[in-house]
């Protein structure tokens, strides 16, 4: 492999190249420093005069003097089936002191569009245990749902319990779980490691690890390397894979570094204008294909800079996703966990995995009141702030105190709490009963006859 | 000299930066589609700039180096138009989804084409003109039965006409002559037409016929006319895709174009296994029968996205030509517009507005003004309504896209998140959404509905208006204190939100609510709020008024078929009622 020393400018993560054989768009780089050490980086942009090279690891040590060399492939992530229970590298390194993992295949990381046609409709009911979730904004097999959440909130111990407790009820199947950390601390990852090892989730699970002080740059692969890794485990070996990709908002902060190191007009607050389409490649890479056994699920998780979910990664996000977890500081504040506000949380794929078949005939219909109610009751709260609780109507009072309850029953669970969705339906129901019935407009009345407390006590009694 | 010209069609790659890519050598047009790289991707010339051209790129560019080759093909990017187009799933560049899964499997691999009609298949074509015949451009020189639908097969609008020489009923391919001039014109069925390039027509008619969509809000409220435009804008979240289906499922065109511009790909198959399976109201039959999809996702190649919208406004025009009322929804013009300015970016063109190029809006009144009731070349008359998703980011209507939108078209149904949150679907804010075809609809619904609808109408939204300031009131001071004729108001200003506005797109019945149901219902709420107002001129207290029981049993009537007896049961029991209030 020929070598180049025409570097010719070197600007934060990026080389400009020059006077080099024809280079194809987004090849492989390897870089050698003076002193030998080999970097890469990717092509960017490649002309006739000048190859632009974004270097995935810091580029102290590249000077003029480095060995440029274009590998003449694009980069490809080798995978096999011993890589579950392996923990590695923002750029898919081992770093758990194992061998290399052994390749079977070696895939394109950027990962093709499925075919519209060719996908199947998600429909399969995931049971994560949590009410908010599973009650209320439910999580189905193929869907991609993300946690918004903000600094200082417990979005970790939520996604660490869906990974722990996700399953599909009366399917014996298990989940394979594809980890990818981007750019969070060492005592975060330590945290899930830890709870990964406790819980056994280890062993069924593919860790990819770009830390706070792991290059930006590198974080652009991360999660295109997890991503690559869970199709293989869903498409060729038939697993059902639940991603977790958790900080997206950092991976968008790498994004908007390399733009301004290329000195691209930017998009709103400075990100990219591509970012749009750049996210799209990520969180598209989840479903199912028709006639093939496994399955991608994705929870992507990010912070939203100061608690704004207009910001554009949550906004861009939301648009692409089929829903949100919205986490929620007032709540957390209350002391409730998981503090996931249910009414800015949204699951679009929750009317396909839910009803008779698929959980209970009830599900809708409880879900729809609860949330009802509980917008009314909250939109009460503000009004009470300036009238008082005594002006209120008795039918308001009631709303009010359903609001109450629904947080400290319904949103609050124990870390380690797994409810089965019959037990969280029954929960929604005991807390229904305690408005009056024809408040209850959102149920027929076959339902409430069937499933309604009172009735049910007077059939058992 | 010729073969010097032959050369200046193949040039070579210079620069490749993602999916723009400059050329040099090579002789080209703005908008020609060339071929790209040893593996000859498709791409469409966008700048030209001295010898360098710059072409957008249809497909993924990874891997492809500069000195590969690029051929010009001299042809303008174009749709296949001709029988077959019906129940077909496009790509955003006419490619058969199909057909793709076929020839490289689950997953969209690059370099391979696939025409946009099938050219083997054969039709049953049965002249409607005969030898001696006159015939001009546009002129239908006779029909295939394509599914339910009947495909009528036109003379290319560009041709010269003149006098039939032969032709004959039989089956044909698309490419096989049907028809011969007399100045040996061949004929076949398949027309090319270029996508960017609105397809001519005699004359543009007046909005004055509704486009009926058996949404009541839409309907009843905020009507769009056949061949106008309407714009759904909303924040994530506020039921704008399944707003958008339901017009697909339910509008009373006879041809839908669904246009899934950059958007989900679980969401398209949701419209991908749903619509086969659907019945058409009218027909009976699968409504895909009437159905072409375009579904370039968002993470398919952006240049694709670009082109979607254009491919899906060519394809609506050809049925419209063939008098049909057309419904092209476009899910989301915003997707599009990033489309725009990605490309525009990698152009480095001196951006507009955040970052949008100049031509933003430009482009977009040019798309929607290809909406319209016309007269087509032969006669028919037709319509294409374009109704158009915009997401503006952060669900701030400021942005460009949605400004520019608004500036153009006619109908704003404005999704609003509070309402989705209460689950008060559609989620269509009655306060903000508008429609400026009213007026000239007036007098449809004078003979079609009632004479008595318009007024309703206005008599509703002024209820509703009332409430709003109303609302304002109840929120510091507590509804006690409002006056009992306000107090009144106010529940009947619920009940047109919770039994008239409120409508269940998951509901066997309610999902489709004719237009003679929607009188029958408004009109059950107006007969309460008369009863309501006698009743109180009679001393009845607002308790009194609101507590009546009959009506409670109103919203029922969404959910029956059949609802006639239900309703006229409610109406005696509400009259009932109040002869008792007043007898007491």
């Amino acid at each position: 492999m020929k070598e180049y020393r025409t570097v010719a400018q070197i600007a934060g993560p990026l080389v400009f190249v020059e006077k080099t054989e024809p280079v194809g768009y987004n090849e492989l780089v390897n870089i050698v420093t003076a002193d030998g050490t080999v970097k890469r980086g990717q092509v960017l942009d490649t002309s006739d005069e000048i190859v632009v090279v974004q270097v995935f690891e810091t580029t102290a040590g590249i000077g003029r003097d480095s060995g440029i060399r274009f590998t003449g492939e694009t980069i490809k992530m080798p995978v096999g089936k011993d890589m579950l229970g392996r923990i590695l590298s923002g750029g898919g390194k081992p770093i758990d002191g194992g061998p290399e993992i052994v390749p079977e295949k070696r895939l394109d990381i950027t990962g093709a569009a499925i075919n519209p046609y060719a996908r199947s409709s998600p429909e399969d009911f995931i049971q994560t245990g949590i009410s908010t979730i599973d009650g209320t904004n439910t999580l189905v097999r193929g869907q991609k749902l993300p946690i918004f959440s903000a600094s200082g909130l417990p979005h970790n111990d939520v996604a660490l319990q869906i990974a722990r407790q996700a399953k599909v009820p009366g399917s014996t199947e298990e989940f394979a779980v594809v980890f990818a950390a981007m750019g969070i601390t060492r005592e975060e990852a330590n945290q899930f490691m830890a709870d990964f090892e406790k819980t056994g989730a280890l062993e069924r699970s593919v860790v990819f690890l770009n830390l706070a002080d792991d290059p930006a740059v590198e974080r652009t692969i991360t999660p295109r390397l997890a991503l690559t890794t869970a199709e293989y485990l869903a498409f060729d070996l038939g697993y059902h894979v639940l991603v977790v990709l958790t900080d997206m908002t950092n991976y968008c902060e790498a994004l908007r570094q390399i733009g301004a190191a290329r000195e691209e007009v930017p998009g709103r607050r400075g990100y990219p204008g591509y970012m749009y389409t750049d996210l799209a490649g990520i969180y598209e890479r989840a479903g199912i294909i028709k006639g093939v056994k496994g399955s991608v699920t994705q929870i992507p998780i990010l912070t939203m800079p100061g608690d704004d979910i207009t910001h554009p990664i949550p906004d861009l996000t939301g648009y692409i996703t089929e829903g949100q977890i919205v986490v929620n500081r007032e709540l957390h504040r209350k002391g409730i966990y998981p503090p996931i506000n249910v009414l800015p949380s949204l699951s679009r794929l929750m009317n396909l995995g839910i009803g008779e078949g698929h959980t209970r005939e009830d599900h809708k219909k409880v879900s729809d009141q609860l949330y009802a109610a509980y917008a009314e009751g909250n939109d009460l709260r503000g009004l009470v702030a300036i009238v008082g609780k005594d002006a209120l109507s008795e039918r308001d009072r009631m709303f009010l105190e359903f609001a109450d309850l629904f947080e400290d029953r319904f949103v609050r669970q124990g870390l380690y709490e797994d409810r089965s969705i019959e037990e969280t339906l029954d929960l929604g129901w005991e807390l229904l009963s305690t408005l009056p019935e024809e408040q209850l407009v959102r149920i027929d009345r076959e339902l409430i006859q069937k499933y309604h407390p009172k009735y049910r006590k007077k059939a058992q009694g | 000299m010729d073969k010097a010209k032959e050369n200046r069609a193949q040039g070579v790659l210079k620069r490749i930066s993602g999916p723009v890519v400059t050329a040099v050598g090579l002789d080209a047009h703005m908008y020609d589609v060339v071929k790209v790289g040893n593996e000859e991707l498709m791409g469409e010339v966008i700048k030209i700039q001295g010898e360098n051209i710059i072409i957008q790129v249809y497909e993924d560019t990874d891997g492809i180096r500069p000195g590969e080759p690029v051929e010009n093909t001299g042809l303008s990017l174009a749709v296949e138009l001709g029988p077959g187009l019906l129940t077909s799933i496009y790509d955003g560049i006419q490619r058969p989804l199909e057909v793709l899964v076929d020839k490289m499997g689950n997953f969209i691999e690059r370099g391979v084409s696939a025409p946009g009609l099938s050219h083997e298949k054969k039709w049953e074509f049965v002249p409607t003109v005969k030898a001696g015949d006159e015939v001009k451009a546009g002129d239908i020189l006779g029909t295939v039965q394509e599914t339910n639908i009947v495909h009528k097969v036109m003379v290319p609008p560009r041709s010269k006409g003149g006098k039939v020489k032969e032709i004959a009923a039989g089956s044909f391919t698309v490419d096989d002559t049907i028809c011969v001039l007399e100045d040996g014109t061949e004929i076949a069925m398949l027309q090319r037409w270029p996508v960017r390039v609105p397809r001519p027509m005699k004359e543009k008619l007046n909005p004055d016929v509704p486009l009926i969509t058996g949404q009541r809000i839409l309907d009843g409220l905020f009507p769009i006319a056949k061949g106008g435009t309407a714009a759904i804008p909303g924040p994530f979240g506020s039921g704008k895709t399944v707003t958008q289906q339901q017009l697909a499922k339910w509008s009373d065109a006879e041809i839908v174009v669904y246009i899934g511009c950059g958007e989900r790909g679980n969401e398209m198959t949701e419209v991908l296994t749903e619509f086969p399976e659907l019945e058409d109201p009218k027909s009976g039959k699968p409504l895909m029968e009437r159905t072409v999809l375009i579904a370039n996702t968002s993470n398919m190649p952006v240049a694709a996205r670009e082109a979607s919208v254009y491919t899906g406004v060519t394809i609506a025009e050809y049925f419209r030509d063939m008098g049909y009322d057309v419904s092209l929804m476009a899910d989301s013009t915003s997707r599009w517009a990033e489309a725009m300015r990605e490309i525009s970016s990698r152009l480095e063109e001196m951006p507009g507005e955040e970052g949008y190029p100049a031509y933003l809006a430009a482009r977009l009144s040019e798309f929607y003004e290809r909406a319209g009731r016309t007269i087509s070349l032969n006669g028919a008359a037709g319509s294409v309504s374009v109704i158009g998703a915009v997401s503006p980011p952060g669900g701030d209507f400021s942005e460009p896209v949605t400004q520019n939108t608004l500036r153009i078209v006619k109908v704003f149904w404005a999704l609003d998140a509070k309402l989705s949150q209460r689950r008060h679907f559609p989620a269509i804010n009655w306060l903000n959404s508008y429609s400026l075809y009213l007026d000239s609809l007036n007098d449809w619904y004078d003979q079609e509905v009632s004479p008595e609808w318009n007024p309703l109408r206005a008599w509703a939204m002024g209820v509703l208006q009332k409430e709003a300031e109303l609302q304002e009131i109840v929120q510091l001071v507590g509804s006690d204190a409002l006056p009992d004729e306000e107090q009144v108001t106010i529940e009947v200003a619920r009940m047109i939100r919770e039994i008239f506005l409120q409508q269940n797109a998951y509901d066997a019945v309610d999902t489709f609510c004719p237009m003679s149901k929607q009188y029958d219902m408004m009109k059950a709420i107006k007969h309460y709020a008369d009863l309501a107002r006698t009743a109180q001129a009679g001393g009845a207290t607002p308790q009194q008024v609101i507590s009546v029981r009959s009506k409670n049993e109103l919203p029922q009537i969404k959910f029956i078929k059949d609802y006639e007896p239900a309703l006229e049961k409610i109406l005696k029991d509400m009259e009932a009622e109040f002869d008792a209030m007043r007898a007491a």
